[in-house]
């Protein structure tokens, strides 16, 4: 019977613990070890995401060059000789590239550098075929460069870069077929006489991307400059519209059924999956309205509907965090309902606003899908105009330049791929960092 | 930009009437501002409201129905032989915005006269040629039906931008007087204010309904298309995908919604475990110092962008399952697989599951807690059969919540997925999801008028429908959790 | 008053149950419980009173190691229950609680069944060995607690579904099902009714026969109505210590005189 387990009181000791008690704590360690795991995991998915976008990553900041002295040479460049760009501007980048291989060949000779095993085509490939087009610009930009000679510093071919970043191995190079081992030979000797080193790589930060042949020019000046033309647009429409909501749904908003649909709208919205937005913006911005693809202004657009709950939902909570006592003590001096939000809650709920618009700019900062469907992949080589004009003009944005350059198929554009996430990553740090401190600063409790 | 500057002539304006404005109410108090009804500056807002509000509203009216109407009007223009079928109408009048924004450019240029732009004739130019020195490049020998409705396109937008600048412009120099007039000290500046602007607020808080309603709306009308061009049953019952752009394209919806079921699928046996374990540690063993650091590096994961996570299935967890566990295992050799994808969005859903857990279960009363330690029941029995029977309804909407959102979800499939479209139940083999196809179909270029493009739409409003059922069904949840606690 | 009603309550048992000695507790830097000295006696019903904040509370939740689920803080001195240290490093305070109940201020029923919040502590402390034994257990529990007639129909309903008081009785019920020797109670009937309230003491009156009652309670009338001893608890000392009848009739100390009259609390 249970008697005996339920009425008398058992006379056990209490420094005895019993079996039972024993098993349950057990069972109760493992379960403190799961949590513990869970949380490990997390954190270790977290680290292993980290370390792998910056191992891949760091490289796309450094960059190899070759640094000789180059000739140019008159009678190529300036067949007329009147220094005039115009007729300078027909010499194609085909008519600089051989003046560079030869530089390079005779440098080479004049320094008694070996090139066995490398042909001239060879030695020529492993120049960037950026270089010629870069030395062009310049050129063309100071005709009066033409017929001297001139130090100049030429982007290495992207394979020859990766040699120097451990990307490329000799035994790697066997295996393709658009670079031998005996150019890598090459190049160390070069870096060994000084000819070709690697530095930090500004050009990866103010270049605009290249195309799929040259990893090694490219770089996220465009992007950067769309994202932050969309930034531009998404902060002057959607912080006004958010905090115009707010006030409304939080302060005058009689309770009806127009009210109800509003909220429920917006919690929904929150909620829709981004690409969604972008099938939004391709119908209503790009096929009804018309304005044009790839350009900031639409991404802008589409991102501020995007960002719109974020906002409303942080403005609403901050208007909510001001107490009531405050709009009583304003009405009660005979200020109107308008003024006395206005002119006293809005500004003691500002930091919290401010904060949740940043936090929507960050989200919005990193969106991809919906920017893919308005033509932002489109590839992209000239800066835009400055606001207005250039918010019609084409662009990339940051994480669509990722996304682009994980589509090409030469694996240097890997290391571009993450080096472009780690400086996503680091406007994403930079803002969240402000909000933060935005946070710490501002809080008041009441 | 011509209508930058018409708006910033309307602002303008209405600053000169909010001086006006001011200057005549002061003037009818005689310089005593208390004596005004208002203070002065609500009277130099009204007057500006008046000048400004109604010349933009007609002026954004204006700029959506003058393409519409420009359209129709040129349309008449285009022989029915050159445009049979709807697809072949867009394409020929989208030549003929073209030609005529070609046209504009020549003329800014010099390249054309604005009496050449006008009058020349595809008989006697070759306008494909001049328009290509210029750098408007044309796909096709311009014909003479196109150049002729392109130049009747310019003439029409000219003349219609003409019309509108006047109109907007008298408008606002007319509610400038209009209010001017009115402004007087015993006006009440203040009320007419004050109800503009809260129309202003409500405006603004309706653009959320305007964005599902132009959601819902762009994707029923281009989904309709798609069903005109495709039959529904194919495309809901259709077990292939298989477009072709040449036409004869099967187009069927199952292997994708299976790739993101399956997809989704591991995500949630990743995630839920992981969050709800993280979770109930953080909120029922963690010291404060863990908590501070391990809630705020698991909140991390939610903040870092998809494509971030897209890329790291891309370049590490894909290879990684590949040479680990696929190929060995002799199940496949392909690095984009439902696993990877799998995987990498569950990480994602970590935090999601994480925090909305971790609110949930802080909202079960400390008494609860209490009643189950009073009786000796240790930490885990109490989170087991107290704590987490009482949050359970929470948890399930924060998991139909977190659901909702790996359906949706876009790049990290995009990258770890795959683009085959694949019925098998091996988690290493690539598979596609909805979204996948929506990029695919959309992106490239497209005609906006074929299946193999509408059907994005059809697609788009498919996944809108089953994200915005599981958002419904988990607020309503976790609303109904909420007010047994409150 | 009830004086003629305390008067004929007398302690009828001597063996003692809990020994405190030199007890302090902090609260951080906070000195809550200053060298409390009392002695429990089995089979009797005690009670803790004094003003709010006094520390009978925190004393009471010493006397099963709640308060080792709060982490700042800290207790010194011997608890002894039947001659063994509670805060001794190898006991289990999981082993502990088992034999000292406790019921709370507010009724907290699990949001589980009726049956079910019975079953609670004998299931995870294994007291029976089959469905039946544990059916007898939760029937005997609940007959106990007084609450059987009302909830033998509904055993298989949530047991937040009754009213206040038989909420409070379904949780003496809960906390009796483990068969504890000592039965903490944390002012059971401050949330409740002035019926519920009677229910609840005429059911405490009738607990005392098998276990040692504690009771932290804010009102005088109720620990004179319940109680054979009575201890008065004033910001974090024990002031005064002894049979009900004598602290209310005859208090030694002149802040006990205070508080019962009424001049503090």
């Amino acid at each position: 019977m249970s008697d005996a387990t339920a009425e008398t009181p058992r006379k056990s000791s209490l420094y005895r613990t019993s079996d039972r008690v024993k098993r349950r704590n057990r069972s109760e360690v493992r379960f403190r070890v799961l949590g513990l795991t869970a949380i490990g995991i997390g954190v270790a998915a977290l680290a292993l995401l980290v370390i792998s976008i910056i191992g891949n990553g760091y490289n796309a900041f450094r960059q190899t060059y070759i640094s000789i002295p180059v000739e140019l040479t008159a009678d190529r460049l300036d067949p007329d000789g009147n220094r005039d760009a115009d007729e300078m501007s027909r010499v194609t980048t085909f008519g600089y590239a051989p003046l560079l291989a030869q530089s390079l060949y005779t440098y080479l000779q004049d320094q008694d550098i070996s090139m066995e095993g490398v042909s001239p085509q060879a030695l020529m490939a492993m120049i960037s075929q950026e270089a010629p087009a870069q030395l062009r610009r310049s050129v063309l930009d100071n005709p009066e460069m033409v017929g001297q000679t001139v130090d100049l510093e030429m982007l290495a071919n992207g394979r020859i870069d990766g040699y120097f970043k451990g990307r490329v191995t000799m035994a790697s190079a066997e295996l393709d077929s658009n670079v031998t081992p005996a150019q890598l030979q090459l190049a160390q000797r070069m870096a060994d006489a000084g000819i070709m080193a690697t530095r930090f790589n500004w050009a990866f930060i103010t270049n605009p991307d290249a195309s799929g042949q040259r990893p090694e020019a490219a770089g996220l000046g465009v992007a950067i400059l769309g994202s932050f033309y969309m930034m531009l647009v998404v902060l002057a429409l959607a912080l006004p519209i958010g905090v115009a909501a707010s006030i409304y749904l939080e302060e005058f908003a009689p309770q009806n059924r127009f009210t109800d649909a509003i909220e429920v709208n917006i919690s929904n919205l929150a909620a829709v999956p981004s690409i969604v937005f972008g099938i939004l913006g391709l119908a209503i911005f790009i096929n009804f309205a018309g304005l044009p693809q790839s350009a900031p202004v639409v991404g802008g657009l589409v991102l501020t509907l995007m960002t719109l709950p974020t906002i409303i939902i942080a403005t609403r909570a901050s208007l909510r965090a001001v107490p009531p006592s405050i709009r009583d003590a304003a009405l009660g001096l005979g200020a109107s309902k308008m003024q006395s939000v206005f002119h006293h809650v809005l500004p003691l709920a500002m930091p919290g606003i401010l904060t949740g618009t940043i936090i929507g700019l960050a989200q919005a900062l990193g969106e991809t899908a919906p920017l893919l469907l308005i033509g932002m992949v489109a590839f992209v080589r000239e800066f835009p105009a400055a606001p207005p004009e250039g918010l019609f003009d084409p662009t990339s944005a940051l994480p669509v330049q990722v996304y682009n350059w994980t589509q090409r198929a030469d694996p240097a554009f890997v290391e571009r791929a993450s080096g472009a996430t780690i400086v996503l990553l680091l406007f994403l740090v930079f803002m969240n960092a402000m909000a933060v401190i935005l946070r710490r600063r501002f809080e008041r409790r009441w | 930009m011509p209508l930058l500057w018409i708006v910033i002539a309307v602002l303008v304006l209405g600053t000169i009437g909010y001086v006006l404005g001011r200057r005549r109410a002061m003037a009818s108090a005689e310089g005593d501002a208390r004596s005004l009804h208002s203070l002065p500056n609500y009277y130099g807002l009204n007057v500006l409201l008046f000048a400004v509000v109604p010349a933009l509203l007609v002026l954004s009216v204006w700029l959506l129905v003058q393409p519409v109407v420009i359209q129709r009007q040129v349309v008449n223009m285009i022989p029915d032989t050159a445009a049979q079928s709807a697809g072949e109408l867009s394409l020929v009048m989208s030549d003929v915005r073209r030609v005529a924004d070609g046209l504009d450019r020549a003329v800014e240029l010099g390249a054309l006269s604005r009496e050449d732009a006008r009058t020349i004739r595809t008989e006697f130019t070759n306008v494909r040629d001049r328009l290509a020195s210029i750098g408007v490049a044309l796909g096709d020998e311009v014909s003479s039906d196109v150049l002729r409705a392109a130049q009747r396109y310019r003439v029409l937008k000219t003349t219609g931008t003409i019309a509108m600048d006047a109109v907007v412009l008298l408008l606002a120099a007319i509610g400038l007087g209009y209010a001017y007039a009115r402004t007087h000290k015993e006006l009440r500046a203040r009320n007419v204010v004050e109800r503009a602007v809260l129309s202003l607020l409500i405006l603004a808080s309706t653009i959320a309904i305007l964005t599902t309603v132009g959601i819902v709306l762009s994707m029923i009308i281009e989904t309709r298309d798609f069903f005109r061009l495709y039959p529904w049953q194919q495309f809901f019952f259709g077990t292939q995908w298989i477009p072709s752009f040449e036409g004869g394209s099967e187009l069927g919806l199952i292997p994708l919604l299976w790739g993101t079921i399956y997809i989704t699928f591991i995500a949630l046996v990743v995630s839920v475990p992981l969050g709800l374990f993280s979770a109930v540690y953080l909120a029922e063993y963690a010291s404060s110092r863990l908590r501070s650091v391990a809630k705020p590096m698991i909140e991390i994961l939610a903040g870092i962008p998809t494509i971030v996570y897209g890329l790291f299935a891309l370049i590490t967890v894909g290879p990684m399952l590949r040479d680990y566990f696929a190929q060995p295992l002799g199940l496949g050799t392909s690095s984009a697989s439902v696993a990877t994808a799998g995987i990498v969005m569950g990480i994602m859903l970590i935090p999601f599951v994480s925090s909305l857990s971790d609110d949930i279960i802080n909202a079960v009363p400390q008494s609860l807690r209490d009643g189950s330690y009073g009786l000796g029941a240790t930490k885990s029995e109490t989170v087991k059969q107290v704590i987490l029977p009482a949050a359970l309804p929470g948890i399930v909407g924060a998991v139909l919540l977190a659901t909702s959102r790996g359906i949706g979800e876009t790049m990290i499939v995009v990258l770890g997925a795959g683009a085959a479209a694949r019925l098998s139940l091996n988690p290493f083999e690539a598979m596609t999801t909805v979204t996948v196809k929506i990029v695919g179909q959309l992106t490239g270029d497209t005609d906006f008028s074929s299946p193999e493009a509408l059907v994005a739409f059809a697609l788009g409003l498919t996944l809108f429908a089953i994200t915005l059922g599981l958002n419904v069904l988990a607020l309503f949840i976790v609303r109904k959790y909420r007010e047994e606690y409150e | 008053m009830n004086d003629m009603r305390v008067l004929e309550r007398a302690v009828d048992n001597q063996d003692l149950k809990i020994a405190a000695r030199d007890v302090d507790v902090y609260y951080g830097t906070t000195h809550a419980i200053k060298s409390v000295n009392v002695e429990i006696l089995d089979k009797t019903v005690t009670a803790f009173i004094g003003p709010s904040g006094c520390g009978k509370s925190t004393f009471l939740r010493c006397l099963n190691r709640m308060n080792d689920t709060i982490d700042i803080c800290r207790v010194t001195g011997d608890i002894l229950l039947d001659n063994e240290d509670i805060y001794d490093a190898k006991v289990d305070p999981v082993q502990l609680r088992a034999k000292v109940g406790m019921v709370f201020q507010k009724p907290n029923p699990f949001p589980k069944s009726i049956y079910d919040n019975v079953a609670y502590g004998p299931r995870i402390h294994g007291l029976s060995r089959n469905k039946a034994e544990l059916d007898e257990i939760v029937e005997k529990s609940l007959r106990r607690a007084a609450l059987w007639d009302e909830a033998k129909d509904r055993l298989d309903q949530p047991g937040t579904g009754l009213s206040g008081g038989q909420q409070q009785r379904l949780c003496i019920a809960r906390a009796v099902a483990t068969g504890p020797e000592v039965l903490l109670m944390d002012e059971p009937c401050s949330a409740l009714d002035p019926i519920a309230t009677a229910q609840v003491e005429e059911l405490i009156d009738e607990l005392r026969e098998r276990f040692s009652v504690v009771i932290v309670t804010h009102s005088m009338q109720q620990a004179a109505r319940v109680s054979q001893k009575t201890a008065f608890f004033h910001l974090g000392e024990l002031v005064e210590y002894g049979d009900t009848s004598q602290i209310f009739t005859n208090p030694q100390d002149s802040r006990t005189e205070s508080y019962i009259t009424g001049r503090i609390g």
